[in-house]
């Protein structure tokens, strides 16, 4: 039971970061399909940090240098959408959808050329980061508790304050709900996209390294994220564009998520018999479900999607 | 003077700004790709980009040349459908990254029914159609009565499709492999035919029908999208829902149906490539096939034209089966995906490039004009 409580947190986690950057960017006006692109390079990033930090590190070192490469690398990967969908008003479904396989095509180049340049013979895409990875845990009891689970809850907060209770997050949202009435006040929207994008690339930066890290030791980049971008989208489509309610999406989608790394610890899931496969599926298929109900009375921000054009008034 | 102007109206012509904008797409995607290759070994760079734009050149011999450009047009064909998935809904306003998950049903209902009931392989290629249009429908119907942006829906279906394709197939795998059973040895009925198109390729047994019949759906859908009512009411749709609804058209229908469509092409697609033999299924493969989105490349490279997606699809496939060649001990394939994703990537700037085309050529005309008026003007004075 502890297990799955912790493996529930911290997939809500991840989850709660990614979609709390998707939200940043919609309510600048910009979508980011491109989220799962992000969440790869946020991987890459503080998974080359584990790998290559010298094991003496002090464990508090460990953890802010890994948050801060793969915060770093997000950031600068999703300029590439803030350049492309804000100052070149291109289109921002095809421009997210090109960094999402672009994302893991270029991660999976780079670590391939480096494990072959450190020993000819492993052509894998994969990174280990056993001992490494140890910084970000403490054990309380059965219940292994990470440092990443903060890290989200802060987040989450900090989310919460900075849209609602502040003069850039107010600003913000008015330039995805209504841009030109922003400009007309003397907003730049430009500059706001650009910021809500970049705040979106170091959370989904942030996620990424966090989901690769979440059970798990080792990670063979050719996969990417298998596809907890695009479920972190649903999460923020469910919680309407708010951190509060993402935060509940969140732990609902992770609960789901978990159960198909812990069901063989429960005996009536065991007796149904399921094959693993269902549980693969589960999330998603909640996920097209919850979206089903709940997207008819959608509260996403107006102008999000399109370009902003000073000219066109 | 006359010769500036055929050659501004060329350029204004759209199709040729199209073209340039591809060409330019691929030249930077190749640059880019080959700075990559340089930072990560700077000695064999220029041989592996050659390598990778060669792709089947790399043999010898012309007629190992032959057999291998005919693995590409093998490959081509599936990509081809792909491509104009994506493109039949983007020209009705949807966006089907789904194809990839259509493609995947296309490829579990083909081989289940190859494999498992021993179906003809017309038969299966039609269950595959039905299979994706299905799963395509599926998205249209989420997307006009429970407003799910189609994106999502299809991302989750592409996912829930592969594991339940790789359950779905492990009743017919080999025993000791995670590999589906051969066509040939199974079933050879199943084995789409080859009417002595092999034997152009230098007894290539995997060249077959296909491949004609896909340039044969790609007119069938220009034929549909540009010269039929029902193209015009889809495209009318995606131009303005509401309009086209105020107009008398049934748009939710229509979002369905293009779904439908779309969906079918991308699982005739898989049928097009598993039929021949070509491929085995992996039941146990982890990631969703890159077929599906390669065709969105394809797509937007081949400037959303059914007739330019046969090429951009041939030219996405030769340098992805290209970088199959590229020296393993320095570099990896993903390269070509690499190339191909930053291709995409440039392509959101066509729109860009065609309006900054424009005003360069309002521009020019307009001081040309001015220019003229002027001169005209002196002329006036002087009588």
């Amino acid at each position: 039971m502890a297990l799955l409580v912790q493996y529930t947190l911290i997939f809500a986690s991840v989850l709660v970061l990614v979609a709390l950057g998707g939200c940043f960017s919609e309510h600048s006006g910009v979508i980011n399909i491109g989220l799962e692109g992000i969440m790869v390079m946020g991987a890459l990033g503080g998974a080359l940090m584990l790998n290559f930090l010298p094991p003496e590190t002090s464990a508090f070192m460990v953890v802010v240098l890994t948050v801060l490469a793969a915060v770093a690398l997000g950031a600068v990967y999703s300029l590439l959408l803030a350049v492309a969908a804000v100052s070149f008003k291109a289109d921002q479904t095809i421009v997210g959808t090109a960094m999402n396989l672009l994302g893991t095509a270029a991660a999976t180049v780079f670590v391939k050329a480096m494990n072959t340049s450190i020993n000819p013979n492993n052509v894998s895409s994969t990174i280990q980061y056993i001992a490494a990875k140890k910084a970000f845990l403490v054990k309380l009891g059965g219940f292994e508790f990470n440092w990443f689970m903060l890290l989200a809850a802060i987040a989450l907060a900090c989310s919460y304050v900075l849209l609602y209770k502040t003069r850039f997050g107010l600003r913000l949202m008015a330039c995805g709900e209504h841009p030109s009435a922003a400009d007309s006040v003397g907003i730049n929207v430009y500059k706001m996209r650009y910021a809500g994008v970049l705040i979106s690339g170091i959370l989904g930066g942030l996620g990424g390294i966090v989901y690769i890290t979440a059970g798990v030791s080792e990670w063979k980049f050719e996969n990417g994220v298998a596809g907890f971008g695009f479920l972190s989208l649903a999460v923020m489509i469910f919680g309407q564009w708010r951190p509060s309610r993402i935060a509940l999406a969140a732990l609902l989608f992770g609960l789901f998520r978990a159960l198909s790394n812990v069901y063989t610890g429960f005996d009536f899931l065991m007796a149904l018999n399921l094959p693993s496969s269902v549980y693969n599926m589960l999330p998603y298929i909640i996920s097209l479900v919850v979206l089903a109900f709940t997207s008819g009375k959608s509260r996403a921000p107006k102008a999000e999607g399109i370009p902003y054009d000073k000219g066109q008034r | 003077m006359e010769k500036t102007k055929t050659r501004n109206s060329l350029l204004r012509n759209a199709g040729v700004q199209s073209l340039l904008a591809s060409l330019l797409c691929i030249l930077i995607g190749l640059l880019v790709g080959y700075l990559v290759l340089l930072a990560i070994n700077p000695a064999g760079a220029g041989k592996a980009i050659a390598t990778i734009v060669r792709n089947f050149f790399y043999y010898p011999s012309p007629s190992a040349q032959m057999k291998y450009l005919g693995s590409t047009l093998v490959k081509t064909s599936p990509l081809l459908l792909c491509s104009l998935s994506v493109l039949f809904a983007y020209k009705v306003g949807l966006f089907n990254i789904g194809a990839a998950g259509q493609y995947v049903v296309g490829a579990g209902a083909s081989l289940y029914c190859a494999l498992a009931l021993d179906m003809p392989w017309y038969l299966c290629l039609l269950a595959a159609v039905a299979a994706g249009a299905l799963l395509g429908a599926l998205s249209g119907v989420l997307k006009a009565y429970c407003n799910v942006n189609e994106v999502i829906s299809c991302i989750m279906l592409n996912w829930i499709s592969l594991y339940m394709v790789n359950t779905l197939l492990t009743n017919v795998k080999e025993y000791s492999s995670p590999y589906t059973l051969t066509l040939a040895s199974t079933n050879p009925g199943a084995l789409i035919p080859s009417l002595g198109l092999g034997s152009l390729f230098n007894n290539n047994q995997y060249v077959t029908i296909a491949i004609p019949l896909a340039v044969l759906v790609t007119v069938v859908i220009w034929v549909l999208l540009e010269k039929t009512k029902l193209g015009y009411e889809l495209k009318a749709t995606g131009f303005n829902k509401d309009a086209a609804q105020y107009c008398g058209m049934r748009e939710k229908q229509n979002i369905i149906l293009t779904m439908a469509i779309a969906g079918g092409l991308a699982g005739m697609a898989a049928s097009l490539l598993y039929l021949t033999g070509f491929e085995q299924w992996s039941c146990t493969q982890s990631a969703v096939p890159a077929m599906g989105f390669n065709g969105i490349a394809a797509a937007f490279l081949g400037g959303l034209n059914p007739i330019g997606t046969i090429f951009s699809s041939y030219f996405i496939q030769h340098i992805t089966s290209g970088g199959a060649y590229v020296d393993k001990t320095m570099y990896s394939s993903q390269i070509s995906d690499f190339i191909s994703a930053l291709i995409i990537y440039l392509c959101g700037f066509v729109l860009f490039f065609k309006y900054a085309l424009n005003n360069r050529l309002d521009r020019r005309a307009e001081r040309e004009a001015r220019a003229a008026q002027a001169a005209a003007n002196q002329e006036g004075g002087e009588r």
